[in-house]
């Protein structure tokens, strides 16, 4: 990563307004071939804005966006595609009724034969999918079969597989591994790995900082729409990105107020609600404590 | 399934798919069981009637017009959308072919091309709507139903004074249409409407589309889930556009074989042949909330229709029972539907 290298994509200073709602406020951010960087905020910081804007969904209302030092202005996810910026969407990855090889290639169809005869290579389909899935360590027994037959981490490999499949140089992640097992997880970070060995560029969104400092180069933190900075893995311990992130801030605040109510109504609750109360505070305490530690 | 389906060397977590286990995933099964079904049902009922040649022919005409319909409609049906405006749209453009060759002087073969080309045009309309508003299309084509239905009305009572418009073997321009969308074919000296082509034609071209071309894959998923799809850069505004202009084809084909067939046009034609359609198509094993389903099934769906409208009859019934049977037949084929996809969603285990 020198400074002479052009990013793969790079915003300056956007910003992104829904009504009288700023969602996003002058964030920049960029990503370099082989690198992957980390975007990590609390629920409505503005990660799902900014990652759509990467991907064309939404088009910001100011700032730049460029793709390997050229400006861009995408319309349409189908752009982005085109420029090899690939987005896996946690929830939106897969079709369920659809079969895996359906799923795998939609909007991307293998064809063959020409004019009307043109059509959908299924056999070629089914081949690949197989394949390319076999490559990630998963192996899956019919190409043909739904994918609402799969696992989460199985989904989220066949749209992050796809995604290479199909030349992404840029792949943006949202949150593949929240749903997931640990050894799931393990899979998705292996070949987070793995497409940055392969000197893809990764935007990682996730909210587990240990799934995030395992493969992570430089994070963004986002809050409220706003950019808290751009930190290196060594410029970020992990100590401090834990609190960033866990909101550490929050949970103490929180567990003072707590301990407010049980001082007050001690008198006239009953002692197991008393204790129970208390329990939680330990609790969060101990959450504290450990991400101080960990 | 047991362990003992699994063999040495192979995927241990492959089980057997067996012939009837592949079957069981197929949405139009439950459509074939129950046409096999009815078939049997009458053959035994009324087995001179029902099982002749002629009676044949007959229940394959009547299926065939709601066919090409239904095949259209499961198209669309699959892609997310309804369409109750076929109906209506049946009506218009049957009455837009009369009245051009009847009163303007318009060569009917050129009125059928006019009326394609207005029909086509509404189709648009409907999908536009229903992209741009993201209004249910339940709501957009149930208006379009009304408007359609009241324009048609309307303007033949103001050019004509009257709702019909008949005698039209004698407008110019007629032979050549009934020679493709009306003649009858002989075979073993019993008369086979053509429309029973061109239902099987449809059906073909849709079932090609829909398994082996790049925009079947698009209608599945479309109708799957379109935010999804998009994601992926289908074109999914467009995609619906065209379905909804496919619908509209189907319901131009099925005036003009009406229209020509009869020698007459009524303003009031294809009423309610928007939910006998859907009701094909979802007997065919198509989900109404789209993403799962089968031209092949649509087929199935309005033979069935068509043997039990006529068998009725052979069998010496009222034909007034013919709704309740209606009627019936669409629960239970949803509740089919159901029990096969969850089979189908469940094949893992």
């Amino acid at each position: 990563m020198n400074g002479q290298q052009t990013p793969l994509i790079e915003v300056r200073n956007i910003s992104k307004y829904f009504g009288n709602v700023i969602a996003l406020s002058d964030v920049s951010l960029e990503v370099m071939p082989g690198e992957v960087m980390c975007l990590l905020g609390d629920n409505g910081a503005g990660k799902s804005t900014l990652i759509k804007i990467l991907s064309g969904v939404h088009q910001p209302d100011e700032g730049e966006y460029f793709v390997e030092g050229k400006k861009v202005s995408f319309t349409s996810p189908r752009d982005a595609l085109d420029r090899g910026i690939a987005t896996v969407y946690q929830d939106l990855a897969m079709i369920p009724l659809m079969s895996i090889s359906r799923n795998f290639f939609l909007g991307s169809e293998p064809t063959k034969g020409w004019g009307i005869f043109k059509r959908f290579d299924v056999a070629f389909a089914d081949r690949v999918a197989k394949e390319e899935l076999a490559k990630m360590g998963i192996d899956i027994r019919d190409p043909s079969q739904p994918v609402g037959t799969l696992s989460g981490g199985e989904r989220q490999s066949v749209a992050i597989a796809r995604a290479v499949y199909f030349g992404a140089k840029v792949l943006i992640l949202d949150e593949p591994t929240a749903a997931l097992g640990v050894k799931q997880a393990g899979t998705v970070l292996r070949y987070v790995a793995q497409a940055r060995a392969n000197n893809l560029g990764v935007i990682f969104i996730t909210h587990n900082p240990h799934h995030a400092y395992a493969v992570g180069d430089r994070f963004t933190i986002l809050k409220r729409g706003k950019s808290l900075g751009t930190y290196t893995k060594q410029e970020l311990p992990r100590e401090e990105m834990i609190r960033l992130m866990s909101g550490a801030d929050e949970l103490e605040a929180l567990s003072h107020e707590l301990a407010e109510i049980v001082r007050k109504d001690a008198k006239v609750e009953a002692p197991e609600v008393v204790a129970a109360e208390a329990q939680l505070i330990d609790e969060l305490g101990k959450v504290e404590d450990q991400s101080k530690h960990d | 399934m047991t362990a003992s389906s699994v063999t040495k060397g192979a995927d241990e977590r492959i089980v057997e798919s067996g012939l009837l286990r592949r079957l069981l995933t197929r949405p139009e099964l439950g459509s074939a069981g129950g046409a096999i079904l009815v078939w049997i049902f009458f053959a035994i009922v009324a087995p001179v009637g029902f099982l002749s040649l002629r009676g044949t022919a007959s229940y394959l005409e009547v299926s065939a017009q709601l066919g090409i319909l239904a095949v259209a409609v499961a198209l669309l049906m699959i892609g997310g959308e309804f369409d109750l405006s076929v109906g209506s749209m049946i009506g218009f453009a049957g009455v837009t072919v009369a009245i051009l060759s009847s009163q303007l002087g318009v060569p009917m073969y050129l009125a059928a091309i006019i009326a394609l080309a207005l029909a086509l045009a509404v189709g648009f309309v409907n999908g536009y709507m229903v992209v741009r508003t993201k209004l249910p299309s339940f709501i957009i084509t149930l208006a379009s139903l009304f408007i359609i239905r009241g324009v048609t009305i309307g303007v033949t009572r103001l050019i004509t004074g009257r709702t019909q418009i008949g005698s039209l073997q004698r407008v110019p321009g007629y032979e050549i249409l009934r020679l493709i969308f009306a003649q009858d074919i002989a075979i073993a000296g019993v008369d086979f409407s053509v429309a029973i082509l061109w239902w099987f034609v449809m059906a073909a071209i849709a079932t090609w589309v829909l398994l082996r071309t790049q925009i079947g894959n698009w209608i599945f998923g479309a109708g799957g889930d379109a935010d999804a799809a998009r994601n992926v850069g289908v074109p999914v505004n467009r995609l619906k556009i065209g379905l909804f202009m496919t619908t509209a084809f189907a319901a131009w084909l099925v005036a003009v074989i009406q229209v020509v067939g009869v020698k007459s046009a009524d303003t009031l034609r294809g009423e309610q042949q928007e939910f006998i359609a859907i009701i094909a198509v979802v007997i065919g094993g198509t989900l109404l909330t789209g993403g799962y389903g089968s031209a092949i099934g649509a087929v199935l769906g309005a033979l069935i229709f068509g043997m039990v409208k006529q068998g009725i009859v052979y069998a010496g019934v009222d034909a007034d029972w013919f709704q309740v049977f209606l009627g019936a037949m669409l629960i239970i084929a949803v509740l089919v539907n159901n029990f096969i996809r969850q089979r189908a969603e469940a094949a893992k285990r």
